[in-house]
């Protein structure tokens, strides 16, 4: 059967563009249109054409301001730990470490988050650390439901998908390179800044941005962690579709959420693709 | 200016039995050699020798196993590479991919303590483009070179920083023979002005034999042989370094008599073949008889010295030359080698042909196989 190439190329994409098309673009352009909406006398959603939702949004400014400083602090938080973790596994480890150590960086993804969640819970309850703490004359510490237990739970979770990328960059890393740097002079701290750490910039832009992105729509640690105090924007949004059941003010939440990220995320590969000179090498892994 | 060693500089480098041993793979053993000031000496030997092995010692990669390495008379062995004032040219460039042809060559000369002033290395870094011939290439990425450009900027890198000692690890590999040619005497060129002591490391024998002082032959991680082009081609060792300098004929025998005048062989089917020996043969010791294709003359009649009817096998013409590879009933094949003056007065030969090879009584070189 002779098929021109353009129809079959078509073709092999046609499930991707269904899905795409389906699971994507319908439901934003659903959110859109109900976030012009009202919310039903007895929840849901009512057509109407107001802008009131999004005049309103500072309502939950609160969310907005946890997301938007806790997600880039996680971020940053996941980053710092996990460049000399990677730097450590790609050039330091032994290979029979290096398994070791990376089997070790996988294998809480074995067990659900939630599980490791409450385990968090116990940690930082009050029978955990704050408990320990105690004993050495702190007392009256409060780590539960604060930003610092949220982060914490950013952190632990958020790891793994930080180390792994950069530990692809610098593991692919021509080590010859850094011996033509140290052979022309250049002692080893100013290697890792000239040759090293530019090398392994689209292994951190590509860690960064999967952090941040899933950092923006993260509900479950902030609930778990934050105990209803610190929540994000993806808390807002379960209360709001799920109980107070105003689905228009909760698509314009879920608007204004996807708009910062869209603004946030281009700018910052426009940044990165700046740092790795102009070529294309930053990209979603 | 080219200075001769002097006696009370030591020497600008220096391996005293230095080994390297990587596991069970011993890539460098027991290396003696000494580097005189100014001088250009060749690694040669088939690929795994050690030759790699031997110049990152030198450049601080490596530390040996065991012996030392010397810089201007003084151990080294625990000198970082950083500290080192040698630069080396990688086997496969090892340029930065995120600077710029310019940003790479002056990598070195921004490294200074004190900082050298940024006019100052731009124009270093134009010089030695003009000198590997790459002007203007300054701006360009790495990726957008061709791998024999890459090779030169590499070269240019190293050069830039007018290293007391210069290692280039198979510099010229990446190059097609003209650009090759060019760049082997632009090298020696180089190293006579900027009187930098080159060490280069290389499989090509026409190479080493063309641009080095000195000759250094590897074989298995050890020194075979260490001498000038000409020692090495007029009175190799042993067999093996016979073999990797220069093209050369080898017939095998027991050693019939040997003394300090000469000695003989004898070869398959009773022949006696004698010459000259290096070392010290004893009788009845397994040798060969070594003979450059130069050596051997072709005539139509028998025409003095010893000589062999023949039959001609191939014909390869390489203009000033022609090079035959001709048939004996119990030598087997060898190749002569005929000029082509001798050809006009003789007149060609053709596959198939019978012929006379010839040579001058007592010229072969004995060598023993190891
Ligand atoms: N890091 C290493 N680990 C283990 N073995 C090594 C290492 N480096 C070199 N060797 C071994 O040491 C021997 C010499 O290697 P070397 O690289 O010095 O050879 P070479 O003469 O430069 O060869 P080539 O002409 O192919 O570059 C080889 O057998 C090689 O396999
Ligand atoms: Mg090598």
């Amino acid at each position: 059967m002779a098929m021109r190439p353009q129809y079959r190329t078509a073709l092999f994409l046609l499930p991707a563009g269904v899905w795409f098309f389906a699971m994507l673009v319908l439901p934003l352009v659903v959110v859109f249109v109900f976030s012009f909406g009202e919310r039903g006398p007895a929840g849901g959603y009512v057509p109407a054409f107001t802008f009131d939702n999004f005049l309103n949004l500072g309502a939950r400014w609160t969310a907005f301001k946890n997301t938007l400083t806790l997600a880039p602090i996680g971020t940053l938080a996941c980053l710092l730990i996990a460049y000399p973790l990677a730097y450590f596994l790609a050039l330091r480890a032994s290979p029979k470490l290096r398994t070791m150590l990376l089997i070790l960086v996988i294998v809480p993804f074995w067990t659900s988050i939630l599980i490791r969640s409450y385990a968090w819970i116990f940690l930082l309850g009050g029978r955990g650390i704050p408990a320990l703490l105690a004993l050495v004359g702190l007392e009256d510490l409060r780590l539960i439901n604060t930003p610092f237990a949220v982060l914490v739970g950013i952190v632990y979770g958020y790891l793994p998908l930080m180390v792994f990328p950069i530990y692809v960059s610098l593991e692919r890393l021509d080590k010859r390179l850094l011996e033509a740097s140290a052979d022309l002079g250049a002692p080893p701290l100013r290697t890792f800044l000239t040759v090293t750490l530019p090398l392994s910039m689209p292994g951190v832009a590509t860690g960064c941005m999967l952090v941040f992105i899933l950092l923006m729509g993260e509900f479950l640690i902030p609930a778990m962690l934050g105990g209803g105090k610190v929540f994000f924007v993806g808390n807002a949004l379960v209360d709001l579709f799920l109980q107070s059941r105003n689905w228009a003010y909760g698509s314009a939440v879920a608007m204004a959420l996807v708009l910062i990220m869209l603004v946030t995320v281009t700018a910052y590969m426009r940044a990165t693709r700046r740092w790795a000179g102009g070529r294309d090498e930053v990209s979603l892994m | 200016m080219k200075s001769e060693p002097s006696l009370h500089q030591a020497p600008i480098a220096e391996l005293r039995n230095a080994s390297k041993h990587f596991g069970d793979v011993i890539a460098a053993d027991a290396l003696n050699l000494t580097i005189k000031r100014g001088e250009f000496l060749s690694f040669l030997g088939p690929s795994g020798c050690g030759k790699t092995t031997a110049l990152r010692m030198l450049a601080g990669f490596e530390a040996p196993t065991k012996g030392d390495v010397l810089l201007d008379g003084n151990a080294v062995n625990d000198l970082p590479a950083h500290r080192r004032p040698v630069n080396m040219v990688f086997q496969h460039y090892a340029l930065f991919p995120h600077l710029t042809v310019a940003e790479n060559i002056g990598y070195g000369l921004r490294q200074r303590r004190p900082r050298m002033p940024t006019s100052e290395i731009a124009t270093a870094v134009e010089r030695a483009l003009d000198t590997v011939r790459l002007p203007g290439y300054g701006p360009r990425r790495i990726w957008e070179m061709s791998g024999g450009q890459q090779q030169r900027v590499a070269l240019a890198r190293a050069i830039v920083n007018e290293p007391k000692l210069l290692l280039l690890d198979e510099p010229l590999a990446a190059l097609d023979k003209k650009l090759r040619r060019d760049m082997q005497i632009e090298l020696q060129t180089l190293q006579r002005s900027l009187g930098i002591t080159f060490v280069l490391v290389t499989h090509d024998q026409e190479e080493a034999l063309s641009m080095s002082d000195r000759i250094c032959i590897l074989r298995g991680g050890r020194i075979v042989q260490v001498g000038s082009p000409r020692d090495l081609y007029d009175r190799p060792k042993n067999r093996y370094v016979a073999d990797f300098v220069g093209k050369s004929n080898f017939f095998a025998g027991t050693v019939q008599q040997a003394s300090k005048d000469g000695c003989s062989l004898t070869v398959d089917g009773g022949h006696v073949i004698s010459g000259q020996s290096t070392q010290d043969l004893s009788r009845g010791q397994k040798c060969s008889a070594s003979l450059r294709p130069e050596q051997i003359r072709l005539t139509r009649k028998p025409d003095g010295g010893v000589s062999y009817p023949v039959q001609i096998v191939t014909r390869i013409f390489l203009g000033e030359h022609t090079e035959y590879l001709v048939r004996h009933a119990d030598l087997g094949d060898f190749l002569v080698l005929v000029p082509r003056q001798a050809e006009a007065t003789e007149g060609g030969f053709e596959p198939g042909d019978a012929a006379i090879a010839t040579w001058a009584n007592g010229s072969a070189l004995i060598l023993a196989d190891d």
